[in-house]
């Protein structure tokens, strides 16, 4: 119990002044910690009722029952009657690279040009970015930092939310590069007297045919032995070993159908598709590939007048049932939307999906799409002890109070620049 | 009568004595005083009289007489036109014949205009009645040849461009004469549009709303300058006042612009003709109310190409069904009364003008309204009714010679004489074999169809469905053609033509035998004709694809009546408690009981067992259900109204009845300080736009504050204000001015009316209701303290999202607070905006909502109620009536709607689960007892689609393969999202 007022202190934080840096990071985990009497939402779609976690040095030391006979030493957190999730895994954001859309000064996600997949978005992550900062209290603990705009927009690295620095901040650096699959339907150029109705785009080949040849440029480049500098083409090599994942994003049926046998063909090993509004009249291409898909967020309005009201609440299901490997992402809305990811899958699990793979839609799936599923997305014994501790569902709103939550067994800090300001309007009204 | 023929005598008299005046000095004086008369035809004299074997006589351009017995003078040079009909010439009345393309202007990247780059004219430069089309006319020939082929002798051609677009001038297309005697009216007429002039980049305005309030304010402006109360002068408005007596022409497009139009002439007592867009059959209580006088394009939609399927699955569903129903628009506005004109407009070849007029007539468009619609009404419209539209003693001659059934395959205009003059577009001589035909020999038969000039037909053919192609020389009288099939058939024909209704000769097979063929032309029989009319007149009363409401995809095949209703033991949300197990009684649009086992006879009774029934979601600030959103163009914007703009037929607004939302305040965007009025709506999804409007509720306008109002985030540095400093004066001069206004208004004295200021003054007169845009707390202070000044409250802070910081200030001024529950970090003056807003500022004593600003978040606006439960813990209660009551309060209408209680109207929502829950979703949403969305019934409605827009793209792949229609390419038109910022 000492401990467990121990821990309050830190995630309630007593601080009075609000501060423009983020909460400090945890402090590595130096003793045994153990969770018990929680539901486990192991992030694999199976639940433990009634259950026990440990860890130590950051690791999961057991998952089981609380009745399992475990010899019981360091902090004890008791959480009975409420839940534990694996820290939730927010893709394809700009998360750290923009703190405040409109003011330029502060956006650095869409680099200049349209093939750049040796910019890096490592290296710009603001680890001490208050956006960043307010996704832990909602247990979205982890994120891919994701460049922005051209055709390749830059190589992405995936991050833990709570560190010092972009260093510190690392789960894997440089896992993938982001390619924008060009729109076989466009806008109308409505500044140019065109109506804005939406028409074949006449380029559309022709931009198909440049990604081809610079795929197939790049893979030339990475089959010789000639490290002369080229960065674009070295920055690719890792796409046709395998050590890089190539993440495409498209939406039509004719775009997927194209991205997937264009990719393949160049030579690319591993493909995500990003977004597959259309996926599932391509489902099987999709399979035969083994390209899994980041699956555009639940909320989003029918991208026709046609689409169902709640064409986008039943996707990530149906592309499930079709045998897909899906993750849910929500890339195309405000950065600050990212820590409303898990309502995001509640959303879904309303329509119909199994509420355990809605959770596995942004932790396991998420995971292994990603490639770090061998440390992270479930709360398994070996991985890293990711996970945090709710009053409740986590996917519903009313229930997402976290009471704790660890990244790599160190407790971290809940508190965030909104919650200060509350305390301190609080405290002005006497509330 | 008397009258008439005195009248028609002393035309004629004056005809014969006009006085040369223009000097000649390349030859002698040489007038042609001869007559012409056209003998033996069949004269349409108006559109319901025919009058065979007829007589025309004509003087000087004009008709002198017409009928059966008229006496021919010696002087006359007659032409035989037996067998040929005759119809007076058609008149365009929106033509731009003649007058070149305004030039746009060039401006310099995003900079804004907001002056006018005139002196002496209006202060808009979109305001220009004072072009006179006649100084810009140049007689163009070749475009006269074309307008002609139509069978148009008279135009009224203006200059297309500005909100007033100046005088039209009315012109013959006789290319005989030149402009002096073209030109039958120097001055025919005014024009109109929404749209703004290209040669002028001013902003104002901005929007369709704004082309509307500046229209309006004209007139006000124009009363007053007639007055001689104006100090300066203005040669707009002296344009205008000049040409007050002439007709209107307004050209107001599709989406109901053309009501919108019809209700401004209506307030200022004129009559405006509106060019509509096509889809009137959608409007048509809308274009009776106000008496619209119409004029209908008939460009109707080609079908799209479908033959990619992935391209064709882009095709909104309500597009392809626009198709089927736009040509049955003139039949439906004939039932219904309308008597309108017809225009060419959009439409530049006469192939495709008639086979859309026959298409008209195929879906029960009668002959006699298309045809008066061409001449008679369009002369009435522009008051030459005495001279135009007719073949009548004294009237110009024009008139077309024809033959064939009007609009019909085989109809063909030989000459389109225009004042006298005659135009030959084929050769009479040439017998015409433009038809389809039976053709025979042997044991081989055809079905022939020939088409194209009669000099150089064209020809195709069928034989036991396998399709012949042709070559064809027709060298008058002998035709020689052939016709081949892939199978390396081939034969050739030659015969004598004298008669177009058969041809007989020769035929010569690829192997050397020969026979003799005989075609013969198929008319059908009268018979079939009026089968065909009485099928014709079914089809366009049912329309194919049959009216929806609205009239889009997802619309109600009927109108949802009021029910009477019982929900037997749900979780009943009152607004003050939750009831569990509770029945909620529904009749007559109210709630008329709400308690534990209710019986109602004849209700039928609604198993709402493990369901929660509570009021319908009210969103204080939305964009959804809207043409446009900002009129950017001024800082101060008043005179526009959101109820101007309202679109019925938006989608989304399906999309938040699904979302349990039941009525939300339309608010105009945040461009500028002072926005526009507001909308109330209720989403009764599938009235028209005036019904939407919720009955009684009070006048709001939309203000705004900080960075957009400032226009921080833009290229835009010219217009005031550029710091929230400016953004006080702004309001503190507006308020002024209107403070002076009130006081003009009030002593007596003439004054001007100034639709802006008398917005304002309803505010300090406490009768409009301010929701104003806000974010950081200074702001918010000041303009609190700028309404004390003025002597009025604000009613609602709208985003206020630093409201937290100034929630005791915001208590004592009673002002309410409509808010996002999590949105951030999207712009600098957001970057304290904290989740826990509400909840501070509900502890404080301040009404607070939850709102939207956006069309995907708004449909699920109990989910952002509840995030008020994370974030600052309220209780469950007081999160729902974040969304219901609240706003409600905020909109002055919770005594009708917001709770579940005894006497409000029955605007609520069974959902399927606790309505807070992320697991909830509405499956039932009633506005007044009737249901506009059911959670089963949409599944309906889209396999009802499904099944439709297969039918469609069927029909569309049939017409283009078989028919050899033209198609377009498809195109997936798709609904503006506005949010505050949008513009």
């Amino acid at each position: 119990m000492r401990y467990i007022a121990l821990l309050l202190s830190v995630c309630f934080g007593l601080h009075t002044s609000v501060s423009n840096a983020q909460q400090v990071p945890g402090k590595p985990q130096d003793e045994k910690i153990t969770i018990s009497g929680a539901t486990i939402h192991v992030g694999n779609g199976s639940v433990i009722e009634n259950g026990l976690v440990t860890f130590e040095d950051g690791v999961i030391t057991y998952v089981g029952q609380q009745m399992d006979a475990v010899e019981v030493s360091g902090m004890i957190i008791e959480a009975d009657g409420k839940h534990l999730y694996p820290g939730f895994i927010a893709p394809s954001k700009s998360l750290g690279l923009v703190e405040i859309n409109a003011v330029r000064a502060t956006n650095d996600q869409d680099e200049l040009g349209d093939f750049l997949p040796h910019v890096r978005s490592i290296i710009a992550y603001n680890a001490e970015s208050q956006v960043v900062e307010s996704m832990r209290p909602n247990g979205v603990l982890l994120g891919q930092v994701t460049p922005q705009g051209g055709r390749i927009s830059g190589t992405s690295s995936i991050v833990q939310y709570d560190a010092w620095n972009w260093e510190d901040a690392v789960v894997k650096v440089d896992d993938g590069i982001h390619l924008r699959w060009p729109n076989a339907f466009r806008r109308g150029r409505w500044w140019a007297g065109e109506s804005r109705a939406y028409r074949p785009n006449n380029n559309y080949a022709k931009q198909v045919e440049e990604i081809v040849e610079f795929m197939q440029q790049a893979q030339a480049y990475a089959n010789g032995n000639d490290s002369s500098s080229h960065l674009p083409y070295e920055a690719s090599r890792g796409l046709f070993d395998g050590s890089k994942k190539l993440y495409a994003y498209a939406d039509g049926v004719k775009e997927i159908t194209d991205l997937v046998v264009e990719l393949k063909n160049a030579g690319v090993k591993e493909v995500v598709l990003v977004g597959g509004t259309m996926a599932e009249q391509t489902a099987d291409l999709l399979k035969e590939h083994n390209v899994p898909v980041l699956v555009n967020t639940t909320h989003r309005i029918p991208s026709s007048e046609d689409q169902a009201y709640d064409f986008a609440y039943q996707l990530p299901k149906k592309l499930h049932d079709a045998g897909l490997l899906v993750g849910i992402q929500n890339a195309t809305m405000s950065n600050h939307q990212a820590r409303n990811l898990p309502f995001h899958a509640g959303q879904a699990a309303a329509k119909g999906l199994d509420k355990e793979t809605a959770v596995q839609m942004i932790s396991l799936n998420t995971a292994q799409i990603l490639g770090i599923d061998d440390n992270y997305g479930s709360i398994e014994v070996g991985k890293s002890a990711t996970l945090f501790v709710s009053e409740g569902d986590a996917l519903d709103m009313r229930t997402n109070i976290l009471s704790s939550a660890f990244i790599d067994g160190r407790a971290i800090n809940l508190n965030s620049y909104q919650k200060e300001l509350f305390d301190r309007y609080s405290e002005k009204y006497g509330q | 009568m008397k009258k008439i023929l005195f009248f028609a005598f002393a035309l004629v008299f004056y005809l014969g004595n006009a006085q040369d005046y223009f000097p000649t000095n390349s030859r002698v004086l040489s007038n042609n005083s001869n007559y012409t008369a056209i003998q033996g035809a069949d004269v349409y004299t108006d559109a319901e009289t025919l009058v065979k074997n007829a007589t025309i006589l004509i003087h000087k351009g004009k008709v002198v007489s017409v009928g059966k017995n008229v006496k021919v003078p010696a002087n006359t040079v007659t032409h035989d036109m037996k067998g040929y009909i005759i119809y007076p010439s058609f008149i365009e009345l929106f033509s731009s014949f003649g007058i070149p393309n305004p030039k746009r202007a060039t401006g310099s990247g995003r900079s804004v205009q907001y002056d006018a780059t005139r002196e002496g004219y209006y202060w808009n430069d979109h305001i220009r009645p004072e072009v006179q089309a006649f100084d810009l006319l140049e007689y163009s020939a070749k475009d006269a040849a074309k307008l002609r082929s139509m069978g148009f002798g008279t135009v009224n051609s203006h200059n297309a461009d500005g909100i007033a677009r100046g005088n039209g001038t009315l012109v013959t297309l006789n290319d005989k004469g030149n402009n002096a005697s073209r030109v039958l009216h120097t001055a025919s007429g005014q024009y109109f549009s929404f749209s703004k002039s290209v040669t002028s980049r001013q902003s104002y305005p901005g929007s369709l709303m704004g082309s509307q309030a500046l229209l309006r304010q004209v007139n006000h402006d124009l009363r007053w300058y007639r007055q001689g109360l104006s100090d300066t002068r203005d040669k707009s408005l002296e344009a205008m006042l000049d040409q007050q007596n002439q007709p209107y022409f307004f050209e107001a497009g599709d989406r109901g612009n053309a009501f919108k139009a019809a209700k401004i002439a209506q307030q200022f007592g004129q009559t405006y003709n509106v060019l509509g867009g096509g889809d009137e059959f959608e409007h048509l209580d809308l274009l009776k109310k106000y008496n619209t006088r119409l004029v209908v394009p008939v460009n109707f939609p080609k079908a799209y190409d479908v033959s990619d399927p992935i391209n064709a699955a882009y095709v909104n569903l309500s597009d392809l069904r626009f198709w089927e129903q736009a040509p049955s628009n003139l039949a439906i506005l004939e039932d219904e009364g309308f008597s309108s004109a017809i225009s060419s407009k959009g439409l530049s070849a006469s192939k495709s003008f008639f086979s859309n007029l026959r298409k008209a007539m195929e879906r029960g468009a009668s002959k006699e309204f298309i045809l008066k619609g061409l001449t008679q009404i369009p002369a009435q419209m522009l008051k030459q009714e005495n001279s135009l539209g007719q073949l009548q003693e004294g009237f110009h001659a024009n008139f077309i010679v024809t033959k064939g059934d009007l609009f019909a395959k085989d109809f063909v205009i030989y000459e389109n004489w225009v004042q006298g003059e005659a135009h030959i577009l084929e050769d009479r001589s040439v017998i015409n074999l433009k038809g389809d035909y039976s053709l025979a020999f042997k044991n081989h038969s055809f079905e022939v169809s020939i088409s194209g000039s009669s000099k150089k037909p064209n020809m195709k053919a069928t034989s036991n469905d396998m399709s012949y192609t042709s070559k064809v020389s027709y060298d008058f009288p002998w035709l020689n053609f052939t016709l081949s099939n892939d199978e390396g058939k081939l034969y050739r024909f030659q015969s004598r033509i004298d008669d177009a209704s058969s041809f007989s000769g020769r035929v010569v097979a690829n192997n050397g035998m020969n026979w003799k063929f005989n075609a013969q032309k198929a008319s059908a029989s009268e018979d079939e004709k009026k089968k065909d009319k009485k099928k014709n007149t079914v089809a366009s009363s049912e329309m194919m694809s049959s009216m929806r409401f609205p009239n889009v995809g997802m619309g109600k095949d009927q109108m949802p009546k009021s029910e009477h209703l019982l929900f037997k033991n749900a979780t009943v949300w009152t607004g003050e408690e939750i009831l569990e197990q509770t029945d909620v009684h529904i009749k007559n649009g109210k709630i008329v009981a709400v308690g534990k086992n209710l019986n109602a006879r004849g209700a039928q009774q609604i198993d709402a067992t493990g369901k929660h029934l509570t009021a319908g979601i009210v969103d204080e600030h939305s964009h959804i259900g809207a043409f446009a959103i900002n009129e950017g163009g001024q800082n101060s914007s008043a005179e526009v109204r959101m109820a101007d703009v309202v679109d019925a037929k938006d989608i989304d607004i399906y999309r938040n009845l699904a979302g349990g939302v039941t009525t939300i305040q339309l608010l105009h965007g945040s461009a500028n300080p002072i926005g526009g009025q507001s909308a109330i709506l209720r989403l009764k999804w599938g009235n028209n736009a005036e019904e939407l409007l919720f009955e009684g509720a009070d006048p709001y306008i939309k203000f705004a504050l900080g960075e957009n109002v400032k226009q921080s985030n833009w290229q835009s540095f010219a217009r005031f204000p550029q710091t929230r400093m400016g953004v006080e004066q702004t309001f503190v001069d507006y308020f002024t001015r209107a403070q002076d206004y009130m006081a003009l208004k009030e002593s007596g004295a003439p004054y001007r009316v100034d639709e802006e200021l008398e917005t304002l003054a309803e505010i300090l007169r406490g009768e409009r209701f301010i929701s104003c845009h806000s974010y950081v707390q200074s702001e918010i202070n000041m303009l609190m303290k700028v309404a004390d000044r003025f002597g009025f409250r604000v009613n609602t802070f709208t985003h206020i999202l630093e409201g937290y910081k100034v929630a005791d200030k915001m208590k004592n001024h009673g002002v309410g607070g409509s808010t996002f529950s999590d949105w951030w970090a999207y712009k600098y003056e957001v970057k304290d905006a904290i989740p826990y807003n509400a909840a501070i500022m509900s502890r404080e004593g301040v009404t607070v909502a939850i709102n939207s600003d956006d069309a995907e978040m708004s449909r699920r606006l109990n989910q952002e109620a509840a995030k008020t439960v994370k974030y600052g813990g309220l209780s469950e209660i007081e999160a729902w009536k974040m969304v219901t009551l609240n706003p409600a309060k905020l909109l002055h209408i919770d005594d009708k709607v917001g709770s579940v209680a005894v006497g409000k109207e029955a605007d609520v929502v069974l959902w399927s689960d606790h309505p807070l829950s992320i697991y909830a979703y509405a499956e039932k949403t009633i506005i007044q007892g009737q249901t506009f969305f059911d959670f089963e019934k949409d599944k309906e409605l889209q396999e009802r689609n499904r099944k439709e827009r297969m039918r469609l793209i069927k029909a569309m792949l049939n017409v283009t393969k078989k028919e050899g229609e033209e198609t377009q390419t498809p195109v997936q038109n798709k609904k503006r999202h506005f949010e505050c910022e949008t513009i």
